[in-house]
């Protein structure tokens, strides 16, 4: 895949930074305002997307991502698994959240008990999901032979 | 609610062309239109929480359509004025089962409440003790994660899967064609 | 009852592009319009006239007028499984069409025998 104009390198440059601090805020306060994981996720994943478009990039690199993105995502599922397993183990139930975590401060950062780190691994899970299909579909190491 | 009609009746439109434009990049760009009318409409229901989501998948799917199009072809060679002989069964049988869905949707929608007065009997106590419960502000955080945190499990699954099903697909290895490249 | 009627029709549309359409990409148009008529209709049945979104701002809060949350949280993670299972279905799009050379469901049909 070839980058494309420097006009869209620069602004891509400048974009990408935002979006992702954008991406990763909105995973953060997703108990406190609107967004969460799912959302957050996406927003990242489409950081990673918009640079990997503006700059193309070589087959060796390409191959590193895709595998590092499809192991980041694996280790999202496992550990949105082990924040419910947490509960089974410390107190009594799967998804158990306010027995084991407690509520905290309400309309705090630190608040929502397990919904803060869950957001955090779905996150992860949805942002490296995506890019890993975004790479599958349309990064040139596929590229077909005529 | 005006812009509401507006909108539905844009998405329609947008639809029609998704569905009978001739190329397919355009008909991908009409999808979009769909998707990001679909986005405006959640922030007018009050939805802020899928608003988002929306926006943001939308783009990345007119991104992955636009990735396969460019890689494949982008004229719909089908699309053609002449009548078809095989399209006189799916007709009919479309046309059939439409009716018979309007009928029982007709049926269906008449049990729902008046639009705009949800019953909600399960969602007000989701409503009056999320905050006590879980600690979370955004209620609808607080139902995905921890009343119906088994349903976030099941699509977080779902998700893995496609994403598998995809890396298995597109991956180099087991291509019939490029290995018989690597015999010559 | 207008809105509903809309969501129902753009569902007969899309499957409209499902059933009658022979080109795979139109195909999964079709699938996508029918998702978002879902999602949509979800959206609507929880609406609330005078709602305001389902989240806290404030301790003490009156939380009578909030629109329904429930559809929101079920479509939340149905929204990202769409995008995840389009491009499950383009990626087949992509397989059929390196092998065949068509998008056409017909061809691929006639090529196989």
């Amino acid at each position: 895949m070839r980058g494309m104009s420097p006009v869209v390198q620069v602004i891509a440059r400048l974009l990408a930074g935002l979006l992702f601090l954008f991406g990763t805020y909105i995973v953060m306060h997703g108990h406190l305002t609107p967004g969460g994981g799912f959302a957050g996720g996406v927003l990242v994943a489409a950081a990673f997307i918009l640079m990997s478009l503006a700059f193309g990039s070589v087959e060796h690199t390409e191959r590193n991502s895709y595998t590092l993105s499809s192991v980041v995502e694996s280790l999202g599922g496992v550990l949105f698994v082990c924040l419910a397993l947490a509960g089974y183990v410390a107190v009594a139930y799967f998804f158990q959240n306010a027995a084991t975590y407690g509520t905290g401060t309400p309309l705090k950062l630190i608040s929502g008990g397990m919904i803060l780190p869950a957001n955090i691994a779905i996150g992860i899970k949805v942002g490296a999901g995506l890019f890993a299909v975004f790479l599958a579909l349309g990064a040139s190491r596929f590229v077909m032979k005529d | 609610m005006i812009e509401l009609y507006v909108l539905l009746a844009a998405m329609i439109v947008a639809a029609l062309v998704a569905i009978e434009i001739k190329d397919l990049l355009a008909a991908a760009v009409a999808l979009g239109i769909v998707g990001f009318s679909v986005a405006i409409m959640f922030i007018l229901l009050q939805a802020p929480d899928l608003a988002i989501v929306q926006v943001v998948v939308e783009t990345l799917t007119v991104v992955f359509f636009a990735a396969v199009i460019l890689r494949t072809t982008n004229s719909d060679t089908t699309i053609a004025g002449r009548f078809r002989h095989e399209l006189i069964f799916p007709t009919v049988m479309y046309v059939t089962f439409g009716l018979v869905f309007l009928v029982l949707v007709g049926r269906a929608l008449a049990g729902l409440p008046e639009f705009g007065n949800p019953t909600m009997l399960v969602a007000r106590e989701y409503i009056a003790l999320g905050l006590e419960r879980t600690g979370a502000a955004n209620v609808v955080a607080a139902v995905i994660l921890d009343f119906r945190g088994y349903d976030t499990l099941g699509e977080a699954t779902v998700l893995f899967t496609a994403v598998i099903g995809v890396l298995t697909l597109m991956r180099r290895a087991g291509r019939r064609e490029l290995t018989s490249e690597n015999r010559n | 009852m207008i809105p509903y009627f809309a969501c129902i029709l753009l569902v007969l549309i899309g499957l409209y592009a499902v059933v009658t359409k022979r080109n795979i990409v139109r195909i999964i148009i079709g699938f996508s319009l029918v998702e978002y008529a879902i999602n949509l209709f979800f959206a609507l049945v929880g609406f609330k006239r005078e709602g305001i979104p389902p989240i806290i701002t404030e301790l003490g809060q009156s939380r009578s007028n909030f629109v329904d949350p429930l559809p929101q949280a079920l479509v939340l993670t149905a929204i990202v499984i769409g995008l995840a299972t389009t491009a499950l279905m383009l990626a087949l799009a992509m397989r059929i069409y390196e092998k065949y050379r068509t998008f056409d469901i017909t061809e691929i049909r006639r090529l196989r025998g």
